[in-house]
């Protein structure tokens, strides 16, 4: 059904705006108060003459009855009723009408927006919830955290509660419960503001909190991902000096930096740049066309800056025991901070088969699946040794596309499985917290 | 002759609040905060009643309630276990490897006391 069935109800709010009878706008228009009364009910089409006549008439553009917030109220109910029909288990009721969803936004207006904004609502929470998730899962610092508090929450409850019982106690013991309530509230204001504090870096990686890994992502993020120093010549010093990181971040960002001057040299931006005008963006064929492994060609292709107008290129790298070791996360598809990433990513298979580029379409698993291009190689770490097997490391590289880019048959990946809606999945360790089944 | 129970716990305002109130009630109460030597500790003192924290410092309340079902004169003893968390999976847990009860923090004062009276007259 055309998105006209809208038209109606802006018809009926402008004339109201205009303080103009429904009877007297009909006349004008030249037509019966009670097609008019049916069209302003969205009960019928508009179009053509009539509404060029209407809009003149309410003296505004005709676009304005025919387009406008309701574009956005109905893609989110279309949304809310997709997700629906995704949800494989536990949904309650009849499915949504689908063909008569514009009626209902026209006819119900109010229920409509109140409907998409409960979908906003839960798009934003459930995106929390996948945050949170996977820090309480796999966050030491916040299990101890948490661990911490709830002890004093409990010394408090059980010496609060002596204390308000109206039997006597004697005056050394009442003394000292008093002191142990004063200590116990201090501790517990202390460890709720660092709580909070910690958990405001979901939104604030930067804040000094974090943990290492999230310090080193915080880094190259606010970089983009992009040392145009390290691009001409400068050391990694040059590009810390100025950072309050820690230790050990500073010993990962150098890793990082370090790998970044010897990516650069062997490949420099113009040449990569060149090559990639020549042959696109598969890192096998720039491979070829630069003489650089594949890796470094994704990781080269990781570090453009968007100025080059190449497109943007996410990233993964893990080691041999599949430890994530670099994220360079899509916005629509967040690489897990802690705990292990789903099993089925072409990242993971490439390190069963060393040395070969993998190339497979991506589909992410979620409330709006995200299209992705990945390519994968795992390659040797460190020189051959004798009778010694190499170390692997594994890089996949991210490349958007729209559904239309393609194939029938994308794989059907998710970012882990705590937070993955596929419940037939061979890969699957353990339940998803969004299926129910958790 | 007062009954005797047993709280392994390592955070001391606790330890001094569940101590007062069994005391009151006319328990004889000994304490032992450190998981380490702790099923040492419980063989030793042969109490009625243990209490039992699952986050220690040395040792996890679960291992050691494993070690005192596996023999000793402990297999029997009544254990209630504390923990700062609730999951399914931690009660599951607990009840596996033997435990009579399971708490989560934070309880009540009276939660407690029934739960070690109910414990030693079961």
């Amino acid at each position: 059904m055309a998105r006209d069935t809208l038209t109606g109800s802006r018809i009926r709010e402008r004339r109201i705006m205009a303080g103009m009878k429904q009877s007297e706008l009909a006349r004008i228009a030249g037509i019966s108060a009670s097609y008019l009364n049916l069209i302003e009910h969205n009960r019928r089409r508009i179009g053509g003459k009539l509404l060029l006549s209407i809009s003149q008439i309410l003296n505004v553009e005709p676009s304005l009855l025919t387009e406008g917030a309701e574009a956005t109220l109905i893609a989110t109910l279309r949304e809310a009723a997709q997700d629906r029909g995704r949800a494989e288990d536990g949904a309650a009721g009849p499915p949504p009408e689908t063909a008569l969803l514009e009626e209902f936004a026209g006819r119900f207006p109010g229920w409509a927006w109140l409907l998409a904004d409960g979908q906003r609502r839960i798009d934003a929470l459930e995106r929390t919830v996948e945050t949170l998730t996977d820090r309480m899962t796999h966050d030491p610092h916040l299990a101890a955290s948490l661990h911490e508090m709830l002890s004093t929450v409990t010394a408090i409850r059980s010496t609060a509660s002596i204390l308000a019982e109206p039997a006597e106690i004697e005056p050394e013991w009442r003394d000292r419960f008093h002191r142990n309530l004063n200590e116990d509230s201090k501790r517990l204001a202390e460890s709720s503001q660092a709580l909070v504090r910690y958990l405001d870096t979901v939104d604030d990686v930067s804040s000094d909190l974090g943990s290492p890994q999230e310090e080193v992502d915080a880094f190259l993020g606010a970089h983009a991902w992009h040392f145009p120093a390290l691009e001409t010549g400068g050391t990694p010093d040059d590009v810390m000096r100025d950072n309050a990181l820690g230790s050990v971040s500073r010993y990962l960002v150098r890793q990082v930096l370090d790998r970044y001057v010897a990516d650069a040299e062997a490949l420099p931006m113009g040449r990569l740049l060149d090559a990639l005008e020549q042959v696109g963006p598969e890192p096998l064929s720039l491979s070829l066309r630069t003489g650089c492994d594949p890796a470094r060609v994704m990781r080269r292709l990781a570090s453009l800056p968007d100025s080059a107008g190449a497109g943007w290129f996410g990233l993964a790298a893990c080691d041999a025991s599949g430890t994530l070791t670099m994220r360079k996360a899509p916005k629509d598809f967040p690489l897990p901070r802690y705990g292990a990433a789903c099993a089925l990513w072409p990242l993971f298979t490439a390190l069963s088969r060393p040395n070969v580029v993998l190339s497979q379409e991506l589909e992410q698993t979620g409330r709006d699946p995200a299209m992705y291009q990945a390519y994968a190689i795992a390659q040797p770490v460190g020189t051959p040794q004798l009778n010694r097997d190499p170390l692997l490391e594994a890089h996949m590289l991210l490349i958007p596309r729209v559904a239309e880019e393609i194939g029938d048959a994308p794989l059907r990946v998710g970012v882990s499985c705590r937070i993955c809606p596929r419940t037939d999945c061979e890969g699957r360790r353990e339940p998803s917290i969004l299926d129910g089944s958790f | 002759m007062a009954k005797k129970v047993l709280l392994i716990e390592d955070e001391p305002n606790i330890i001094e609040a569940i101590s007062f109130i069994l005391s009151r009630d006319g328990w004889q109460v000994d304490t032992h905060s450190n998981g380490h030597d702790a099923a040492e500790v419980v063989r030793s003192k042969v109490p009625d009643v243990l209490i039992l924290d699952v986050m220690l410092p040395g040792r996890s309340g679960y291992d050691i309630l494993r070690d005192l079902r596996s023999g000793g004169g402990t297999e029997a003893l009544p254990i209630l276990m504390l923990t700062a968390r609730g999951q399914s999976k931690d009660r599951e847990m607990a009840e596996k490897y033997g435990a009579n009860r399971f708490m989560t923090k934070p309880f009540s004062n009276s939660e407690v006391l029934e739960a070690v009276r109910d414990l030693v007259n079961a």
